[in-house]
């Protein structure tokens, strides 16, 4: 007891030492970091609400030299709920978007500065709360460009049906479908019809299934058989709709059969396995594809080539048209393909769809030469006047998302 | 079970490569077990994954997705094909799915394929950046922005189906085709090179996996 007493007053010198001068020498010896400052958050425009972007003004001592690792985003839901961590940002960046909030819930965001493991907290930003905008107006030039097209769309429609004529080019690969389904009928053999890999969400399966109506029609009035194996529930069903529609309108109801279009499997390989085998049994005097195809384009090209069959292609995909343009008589490339079916049918109404299409790209052609242009002088010294055409008609097709 | 599986799978490689010589019973049998098994493993998945695991479990979970009810109608709707009498309701889900999914897409095919292009394309000829001194472009770069301008150009006259291909608009829409075709040939090589890996790796499964000839 005595020794503890004895010591007592060299203890209180001991803690006074420590608190008087090794104390503010270790606090200095620690270098002080500045937080982030300005720290603001604002709904992200034209969203659902479920988005908020969050800015900051960086931490003074964030020079890129190594001393802050980051920045820690934390978020609270307001009322005050405790921060807790949503984010880390490297040095160098001043923004962040949240995409992790819920429409109409108020939040508050601290940004912390991090360095050697501690964090330096910014004030906390004000509330902000996530909405949903009904009009994204940052699309406004998207649609505009979207009025004009069908603007010009129905213009030509109410044109043709007014009995004016509207003048489509020749299309080679068409002009080749009624030859070729009558080679079919000469040699007594059957019609191959395949629309590709993909279901109806695809607009070159629907352009295809347009065709298949066209084809079938020539094929009920010719008396031949037509073989469509697909590999899709739901181009099934649509496909025996158009054939039965087909074999109605040529007055011949009774010759349709269920049968003539056949499910396979949703498996790509699968699906052309079977089509193969199909095409080396039956041997079919005329072989279609038009639609969405992948990897098993050139396999079924050089197959239908093997047995000598016409083959007329049609798709949209670019890496595929070369393989279609390589091993088929006849191919429609890309734009043709949604072309043909108001080239085929003659339509008013899709004449004219076509011709509006036309005048799209009429548009884009214009844009196209006078872009160029403006951006070209611009840049040989012509002046202001070019630099601002250039971004205006820049402008116009950036699309904002 | 392991050697086994990589018999079945040499067996049905070898089954499907024989069609290159002719059609012929070992392929039949092959193509056969493939389009019947890939139908039965595809029905089991979309049953597993959309009836079950989407529309059954959304509508039954305490916090029930009652908009999944409106597809499972539709989708019945379509199964009416096979009542003969009101077959033609099935045509309405085909009639929604066609034009929902046209509706859907016409956005992202116009912002990606005219709008994006467009803007693209929208370069000075003679230099790769905007403000960039003409002096100081390359030829590369020069070269590179003619064929993207004349290429987007020319390759819209020939898709542009409301004039006849003759004289000078003609002349364009040759170009147009023949910088499409010069781009086949390019795809056409670079699609058959990524096709040539996939016959390596069948290559290296008999020869690798199965014959053990090379390690």
């Amino acid at each position: 007891m005595t020794m503890r007493g004895a010591n007592r007053p060299f203890c209180r010198f001991g803690l006074s030492f420590f608190i008087i001068l090794l104390l503010p020498a270790y606090l200095c010896g620690q270098e002080s970091i500045a937080p982030p400052s300005k720290v603001v958050a604002y709904d992200f425009k034209y969203d659902r609400g479920e988005a908020v972007e969050l800015s900051w003004q960086l931490s003074p001592d964030d020079k890129g030299n190594g001393s802050i690792s980051g920045y820690e985003i934390y978020r609270a839901e307001d009322p005050l709920d405790s921060f807790i961590s949503i984010g880390f940002v490297s040095a160098g960046t001043s923004s962040y978007r949240d995409k992790s909030v819920y429409k109409g819930q108020s939040y508050r965001y601290q940004v912390a500065t991090s360095s050697d493991g501690h964090l330096y907290f910014s004030e906390i930003s004000a509330a902000v709360v996530p909405r949903m905008e009904l009009i994204n107006w940052n699309l406004l030039n998207l649609f505009i460009i979207g009025l004009f097209l069908c603007g010009s769309v129905i213009f030509f429609i109410s044109h043709a049906t007014r009995g004016k004529k509207l003048f489509i080019r020749k299309i080679a690969g068409l002009e080749a479908i009624d030859e070729a389904i009558g080679r079919a009928t000469e040699m007594g053999r059957p019609i191959l019809f395949v629309p590709g890999i993909n279901d109806m969400d695809d607009v070159q399966t629907i352009a295809g299934i347009t065709l298949l109506g066209r084809v079938a029609k020539v094929v009920a009035d010719y008396d031949i058989r037509i073989n469509m194996p697909v590999s899709r529930s739901l181009v099934m069903t649509t496909a025996r709709e158009t054939i039965r529609e087909a074999y109605m309108g040529a007055g011949r109801p009774d010759a349709y059969s269920d049968d003539m279009v056949n499910y396979i499997t949703d498996e790509q390989f699968g699906y052309v396995a079977a089509v193969d085998g199909i095409m080396v049994r039956q041997k079919p005097a005329t072989c279609f594809y038009l639609g969405a195809f992948f990897a098993e384009s050139l396999i079924l090209a050089e197959t239908g080539n093997s047995i000598g069959a016409i083959q007329i292609a049609g798709t949209a995909q670019p890496a595929q048209l070369p393989f279609f343009v390589a091993a088929c008589d006849y191919t429609l490339i890309g734009e043709e393909l949604f072309a043909a079916s108001a080239y085929l049918s003659n339509e008013p109404k899709q004449l004219g769809s076509l011709k509006g299409q036309d005048m799209g790209k009429l548009l884009a052609m214009i844009v196209i030469i006078l872009g160029v242009l403006a951006a070209t002088v611009s840049q040989m010294g012509g002046g202001q006047f070019f630099t601002d055409i250039h971004q205006f008609l820049s402008n116009i097709f950036t699309v904002q998302n | 079970m392991d050697t086994f599986g990589i018999w079945v799978a040499a067996f049905l490689t070898l089954g499907i490569i024989s069609f290159l010589y002719r059609d012929n019973p070992w392929y039949k049998v092959c193509e056969s077990i493939f389009v019947g098994i890939s139908a039965g493993y595809w029905f089991v998945t979309l049953f597993y994954d959309n009836i079950l695991g989407l529309f059954w479990r959304g509508v039954t979970s305490p916090d029930p997705h009652y908009m999944l009810l409106v597809g499972a109608v539709l989708g019945f709707m379509m199964l009416l094909r096979l009542v003969p009498p009101i077959g033609w309701i099935s045509r309405w889900p085909l009639a929604f799915v066609v034009g929902a999914t046209a509706g859907l897409y016409i956005i992202n095919y116009f912002s990606s394929n005219v709008m994006l292009q467009v803007q693209s394309t929208l370069a000075p000829l003679f230099s790769t950046k905007f403000g960039q001194p003409i002096f100081e472009a390359s030829l590369y770069d020069t070269i590179g922005n003619l064929v993207i301008a004349g290429g987007t150009f020319t390759g819209l006259v020939y898709f542009f189906f409301s004039k006849e291909h003759k004289g000078v608009f003609g002349g364009a829409a040759r170009i147009g085709i023949w910088t499409i075709m010069i781009t086949f040939g390019a795809s056409f090589g670079y699609t058959v090179m990524s096709r040539m890996s996939l016959l390596i790796g069948r290559m290296e499964f008999i020869f690798g996996d199965w014959l053990r000839l090379i390690r």
